[in-house]
């Protein structure tokens, strides 16, 4: 697979060797242009080199004004305004429609978080393919999901096991009458809740009969150790919660892969491929907007939706009801009441990192 | 500040001492040449891998985001150790005063310099987006519209970052302020040059021991999260260092003037193998600690030792490492071949080659399997990444050999200001 990637990118890489210019989409636009220049006659090729020039010259600021880009957090309220412009104009040009990149704060008196029925689940992943829509993710080439949902088979103990797992008694029994077990059980093979599961499962129909699922996510730590180890800060916990990620400043060092025990980022490894007719034009600046290659993304609970109100893709779309969202601040709210009511655990509660995405069981 | 007025600066001493270093590197045998074509030839598909990588993206590595880290940072991390080890030449010098050693320390600081070169080049191909390195420099610093926030103290690879480029700074100082000084035939300023070299001693600590705490200071990677990493680190970089410095140190001796006494080879050679043994003693620790309890946090371990799930692309790795290690240990403890100058380089190049694909293969790669939701996915390198890294040593070659050229030619006297008046007291 990553062979037939890298031919598709050398082929691609060909046509625009002529051009050493960093940023693609100036590239393409040049490319096109240069086609377009070259069909035409000589009369026309004034006009189009003309052309050529001058929108080259508006990309290339834009490039070139966004390198100079502060970090989202330093900008001032012009600055930002400046900044969404660029943006605006940039997607609008590049996906063919109107595109809008939202700037809302967080607001006071909300802090997010998430709780997530397991005993519900079904494994039927529209959580997953809402949340790619909903947030512009590259839908090949490679993929990017921020859900994925892990098929846990369900363990059993059966006697044909039994002498499996190396078991050892005592060492000087004959066969049969080693008494007990010193080393090693019977059963070698998981049983019950072990992060083990694998989450690439094909079925015909869910739920299977032999499984059941376990989404996971970004965890929105309180304490998120992917925070902690970014050079540049440009990951960082906002005032409600939600972790995010100025895509314009990340140096894609790859330090919050490293140490985020969730497995909930995700890297751009080439130029994202989001075809013009999915591409979602209402976006948030730290959240949805279009990445480019080489930056870090990952969920931010849709702060786009979120911050306005509504339910994040994936609540809205899940068909048995297992996902839920709110205010923890707010006492009256969905997640507060399950908190209050209901079993709940944090993935890997040992790590001390205090995930916001709470599951459990009716 | 005392001392300080001594200094006159001369700058056209300065100037012909720039350009006759550059004389110098360039100008040499045919073997000189070819050996710099040699280099040169890697040098050309690190353009072109490098070309590749920017114009792409990092698609064009074996990373994917299971395995996010690669051969660039297992190199980083490898050479980060073989520029600290340059202490084991500059320490038995300078805190233990031992004259043979004193005499070379210049080849030992400029091997630091070349190190700490190909690291910074290992870490840009690393990064997905060079183009905002600047993003890391510091807000304070006097460069207008450029204004980066560094994560510092937060962060560890901010630390990495500045005890890198601040031993660069040491070493390049240190190293240029030997080389004038001996050119234009004065000794060097005590007040100025002792403190620095001992600065640097303790540096070169930190820049290892901060390489391992980028590495274990994250739960989420259980095979690197214990305190022996650090300790670990250094003893394999004060094994693989100096063997380096002993193969630098015999083929300086077999082809310029220079006179290396084998004492002070002896002594590197002893370094080598007290190293190679507590290396060894270490990893027993750590293969006892991990596989006796056997818990999720030791399949990494096992993956690597073993293989699991069929995936065993490490293993071979593992056990060539470790019969690599074993044997030059075993072979440098006996004192006929320890001292026997003719068969010690290519133990050491054993030992080297053995804890290069320690810290590669046997340490950065197997860290990211299973990852942290327990899935195995196998890592190789691609072939771009493989033209990049051996260009990125390529490169450090090339500029140690003609850092150590220069050294050479300085330390034998070949190379000498000839002023057209004398005014120095030579």
């Amino acid at each position: 697979m990553s062979k037939d990637k890298e031919n598709k990118d050398f082929e691609k890489n060909k046509n625009e060797c002529a051009e050493a210019v960093a940023a693609t989409p100036i590239k393409k636009t040049r490319r096109d242009f240069l086609k377009k220049a070259t069909t035409v006659g000589t009369g026309a090729f004034v006009g189009a080199a003309a052309l050529l020039t001058g929108s080259d010259e508006a990309e290339a600021k834009t490039t070139w004004a966004e390198w100079f880009q502060r970090n989202y957090r330093l900008m001032t309220d012009e600055e930002k305004r400046e900044a969404v412009e660029r943006l605006e104009l940039r997607y609008t040009e590049e996906y063919g429609k109107k595109t809008t990149v939202d700037t809302t704060d967080a607001k006071e008196g909300v802090l997010f978080g998430y709780a997530l029925n397991i005993q519900k689940c079904i494994g039927c992943r529209r959580c997953v393919h809402a949340c790619v829509k909903e947030n512009n993710q590259s839908r090949e080439n490679t993929a990017i999901e921020w859900i994925r949902v892990i098929r846990m088979e369900k363990g059993h103990f059966l006697p044909e096991d039994m002498d499996k797992g190396s078991p050892q008694g005592l060492p000087f029994g004959k066969k049969g009458e080693e008494y007990g077990i010193q080393v090693g059980g019977n059963a070698g093979k998981p049983v019950g809740v072990v992060l083990e599961g694998q989450h690439y499962y094909e079925p015909e129909s869910v739920p299977e009969k032999d499984a059941f699922y376990f989404p996971i996510q970004c965890m929105q730590c309180e304490k998120p150790p992917c925070v902690k180890v970014c050079p540049v800060r440009t990951t960082y916990r906002e005032p409600d919660g939600v972790v995010v990620i100025d895509y314009n400043w990340c140096i894609g060092c790859r330090m919050c892969m490293g140490a985020c025990p969730y497995w909930a980022r995700r890297f751009n490894w080439g130029e994202p491929n989001l075809p013009k007719e999915d591409m979602n034009p209402k976006t948030h600046y730290l959240g949805n907007r279009p990445r480019m290659k080489g930056v870090v993304e990952k969920c931010t609970f849709c702060l786009q939706r979120t911050r306005k109100g509504r339910y994040t893709a994936c609540v809205e779309v899940c068909p048995v009801g297992a996902r839920k969202f709110g205010n923890l601040l707010d006492p009256n709210s969905e997640v507060s009441k399950i908190l209050d009511r209901k079993r709940v655990f944090r993935l890997r509660a040992d790590l001390n990192t205090y995930p916001k995405f709470f599951y459990f069981t009716d | 500040m005392f001392g300080i007025k001594k200094i006159d600066i001369d700058l056209k001493s300065i100037g012909s001492f720039a350009i006759d270093l550059f004389i110098c590197s360039w100008k040499g045998s045919l073997r000189y040449y070819m050996w710099l074509a040699f280099l040169g030839f890697f040098i050309v598909f690190w353009i072109y891998g490098n070309y590749q990588q920017l114009s792409n993206g990092m698609i064009v590595t074996g990373l994917n985001d299971q395995v996010t880290w690669g051969i660039y940072l297992a190199n980083f991390v490898f050479l980060v150790g073989v520029a600290a080890a340059a202490v084991t030449v500059v320490f038995p010098a300078y805190v233990y005063k031992y004259k043979p050693m004193k005499e070379v320390v210049l080849i030992g600081e400029c091997l630091a310099i070349a190190a700490v070169i190909m690291c910074l080049l290992f870490v840009v191909n690393h990064m997905g987006r060079p183009d905002r390195s600047w993003h890391m420099f510091p807000s304070w610093l006097p460069i207008p519209y450029l204004k980066g926030i560094f994560n510092w103290p937060n962060s560890i690879l901010t630390f990495d970052v500045v005890v890198l480029n601040v031993y660069l700074g040491l070493n390049a100082v240190c190293a240029f302020y030997y080389m004038y000084m001996k050119y234009i035939g004065k000794e060097v300023n005590k007040y100025i040059y002792i403190p620095l070299v001992f600065i640097a001693i303790v540096w070169a600590f930190s820049i290892h021991t901060v390489t391992a705490f980028l590495l274990n200071t994250m739960p989420a990677r259980p095979m690197w999260f214990h305190s022996m990493l650090p300790i670990r680190f250094i003893i394999t970089a004060f094994a693989a260092g100096p063997a380096l410095i002993i193969i630098a140190f015999t083929i300086i001796k077999k082809t310029t003037k220079l006179k290396i006494k084998d004492e002070a080879i002896n002594l590197l050679a002893q370094i080598v193998v007290w190293c190679l043994g507590i290396a060894l003693f270490l990893t027993l620790s750590e293969v006892v600690t991990e596989l006796y309890a056997g818990t999720e946090h030791s399949f990494s371990l096992q993956y690597l030792m073993f293989g699991m799930h069929g995936l065993n692309n490490l293993v071979i790795f593992f056990w060539f490492s470790l019969f690599a290690m074993v044997t030059s240990f075993v072979l440098l403890l006996i004192p006929q071949v320890r001292k026997n100058l003719k068969i010690l380089p290519y133990i050491c190049a054993l030992a080297f080659v053995g804890i290069w694909v320690e810290k590669g293969m046997g340490l950065l790669l197997p860290g990211f399997t299973p990852s942290p939701i327990g899935e195995f996915v196998e890592y190789t390198p691609s072939i771009i990444e493989i033209f990049n890294s051996l260009g990125n040593w390529a490169i450090g070659f090339m500029v140690f050999t003609m850092l150590a050229k220069c050294a050479v030619g300085i330390l034998t006297g070949e190379l000498r200001y000839k002023p057209t008046l004398a005014k120095g007291e030579d």
